[in-house]
């Protein structure tokens, strides 16, 4: 029983990183129908800026947001990127976004290091006991700052103002260019949004599992299955299908194989695909193939 | 364009004087080793073209093909002794029967999907063969057996550059020839339009999983030879970059023409070998590259010369 908790403890953890990575998908998905193959690099320049910025003293009030801002900073040049490209073809964006995770973390080698950082807890260290399992105070924040954001963003959908513009975007981008929505100043703050949020992930997970340069690749490619297992386009489904591969995935690190642990990911998603093609609470409107 | 089997075009022929040429100005197994390596990535990627520019079936999964034929020639041919032609042609046939199975459920997908799925399946693929180590020597890899066709031992550059440039003249002429053929026009009809492929009564699932086991046995052959040249086989050469490199070969050269498919892996292969002056800004470059491309030569490298281009394909 111990064992169980403590196996679903830690896929909860990691299972909220692949939910906030998902969600970054999610967001750019939504308003530009873009698969953003670089997501895992946010990830990546959150948590590398993070632990630059408290190498140089930078206390981490200040550290955070920098590193976050660091990490949009990077989204808003993807729009860029993407809007001045007169290419819609979906094989060429896909190459357009992995071309810009190739460049950043070849940037990211050149400008911090290769080795691996790690940093200090943000909170006590001390192991809470559960039923004989035991969770860490930081592994508790991680969820908890999970929650805040998805909490967040349905917030900023549904209840401002703003969020309406974001969804009135998404359904259709003439439609809110008729109704005076800015559909450019929607689809930058998406940009940035998505890429903030990542970097969150980022810098929360640093002191748990470490980081480096090349940390964002599987964590952006366990994101996305998280996002398509949920049904691409819905925040509450990369949530739902993060928090689910992170809890597969630990159980069978924990009573298979840990070798195999990193398939699961793949294994789900194949399976995902060919029987709910729209993802578990995919709309009609995407499970279309 | 009409024409009957064996035909020849200007194209192919300043391919066969280029390559004729080239010995000349090759002058260490440096300078061999990237002319080899090019001319057999674009074996793959011309194989790959034909799924992704004709087809217009996006495929993130091809490195871990092409990766996966070699792991079984190799282990044929090194642990098993079996002569290695004959292992080439076993791993034809294991992955043409794998690629067969795999295409039914996942050529029905479109788009990000099937990006993603062939995704799913290359890194499965990658991490059975880093896991397996007692068959496959796990993350270190291993030794491969000597390449010899009939007894005629491969040890020297100049015989593996004419055995990669035969290669590539010969699947350049075959791909020349599916694709101005019936088969090849409906191809292109899929790409353009799956409804309209239908209504004219063509069996699209058929021509899907025909041309997907096409690219994946041309994969199988052309990174088989490439690890018997090298000596050396690990996962890397199944991994996510690999086959990640390999569609950006196709869609930095030109996604849909012939002569795309061959600049993009010739440069795509070489550009990081010339890159390594600059070291560290290495993949930075890379990356720079093929943004720029994609964002100011949608069509590849290759649309520059269109425009002395009097006919359009």
């Amino acid at each position: 029983m111990s064992e169980l908790l403590q196996f679903t403890f830690g896929g909860l953890t990691v299972g909220f990183i692949y939910a906030l990575v998902g969600l970054g998908f999610t967001v750019i998905y939504n308003s530009s129908k873009i698969i953003n193959f670089s997501q895992g690099e946010f990830v990546m320049i959150g948590g590398m800026s993070a632990v630059f910025l408290s190498y140089a003293h930078f206390p981490f009030v200040l550290a955070f947001p920098i590193a976050i801002f660091f990490s949009s900073l990077l989204g808003y040049i993807l729009f860029k990127l993407v809007s001045i490209s007169k290419n819609s073809s979906t094989t060429s964006l896909i190459i357009l976004t992995l071309g810009y995770s190739i460049f950043i973390r070849g940037a990211a080698q050149v400008v911090f290091d290769k080795q691996m950082h790690t940093l200090p807890p943000f909170i006590s260290n001390t192991p809470i006991t559960i039923y004989g399992a035991t969770i860490t105070p930081q592994a508790i924040l991680v969820i908890l700052v999970s929650l805040v954001i998805v909490l967040g963003l349905y917030v900023l959908f549904n209840k401002t103002k703003i969020g309406k513009a974001m969804l009135a975007t998404a359904d259709n981008k003439n439609a809110a260019k008729l109704v005076g929505i800015s559909v450019r100043k929607i689809l930058i703050w998406n940009f940035m949004i998505s890429a903030g949020i990542a970097s969150i992930g980022g810098i929360v997970l640093t002191p748990i599992i470490s980081t480096n340069y090349e940390i964002g690749v599987m964590l952006g490619l366990k994101g996305f299955c998280a996002a398509i297992i949920g049904g691409i386009g819905n925040p509450f489904g990369a949530v739902f299908g993060g928090v689910l591969l992170g809890i597969l995935e630990s159980f069978v690190a924990g009573y298979l194989s840990s070798e195999y642990k990193d398939a699961v990911a793949f294994i789900v998603l194949l399976l995902i695909l060919f029987f709910f093609p729209g993802g578990l609470f995919g709309s009609k409107k995407f499970a279309r193939v | 364009m009409r024409n009957k089997g064996l035909f020849l075009d200007k194209g192919i022929v300043l391919m066969i004087v280029i390559l004729c040429i080239l010995p000349m100005l090759l002058q260490n197994s440096f300078h061999y080793e990237i002319a080899i390596t090019s001319m057999l990535n674009a074996v793959i990627c011309i194989g790959l073209n034909m799924l992704v520019g004709y087809a217009g079936q996006i495929s993130l999964g091809h490195g871990a093909f092409a990766g996966l034929g070699a792991y079984v020639a190799v282990i044929l041919s090194t642990t098993f002794e079996f002569d290695p032609v004959l292992s080439i042609m076993i791993s034809c046939i294991v992955l043409a029967a794998l690629a067969f199975l795999v295409s039914k459920p996942i050529l029905k997908l479109e788009g990000h999907y099937l990006a993603m799925g062939t995704l799913a399946i290359g890194i499965i693929i990658s991490l059975v063969l880093t896991n397996q180590s007692d068959l496959t020597g796990g993350p270190d890899g291993m030794g491969v057996s000597q390449f010899s066709i009939f007894g005629y031992v491969f040890e020297n550059d100049m015989q593996w550059y004419v055995i990669s440039a035969f290669l590539l003249v010969f699947s350049i002429w075959a791909l020349q020839n599916v694709i101005h053929s019936p088969f090849g026009r409906i191809l292109r009809c899929i790409r353009d339009s799956e409804t309209a492929a239908k209504s004219i009564g063509a069996d699209v699932p058929y021509y899907k999983t025909y041309v997907f086991v096409l690219s994946v046995v041309i994969a199988t052959i052309a990174g088989s030879l490439y690890t018997y040249y090298s000596g050396f086989i690990s996962p890397a050469d199944s991994s996510f970059t690999r086959s990640i490199q390999l569609v950006v070969m196709i869609v930095f050269g030109g996604l849909g023409r012939i002569y795309g498919a061959v600049f993009g892996a010739v440069i795509i292969t070489a550009l990081p070998q010339l890159l390594t002056s600059l070291h560290d800004y290495e993949q930075m470059v890379f990356g720079a590259i093929i943004i720029f491309v994609m964002i100011f030569m949608p069509k590849g490298i290759v649309s520059i010369f269109d425009r002395f281009r009097k006919e359009e394909i």
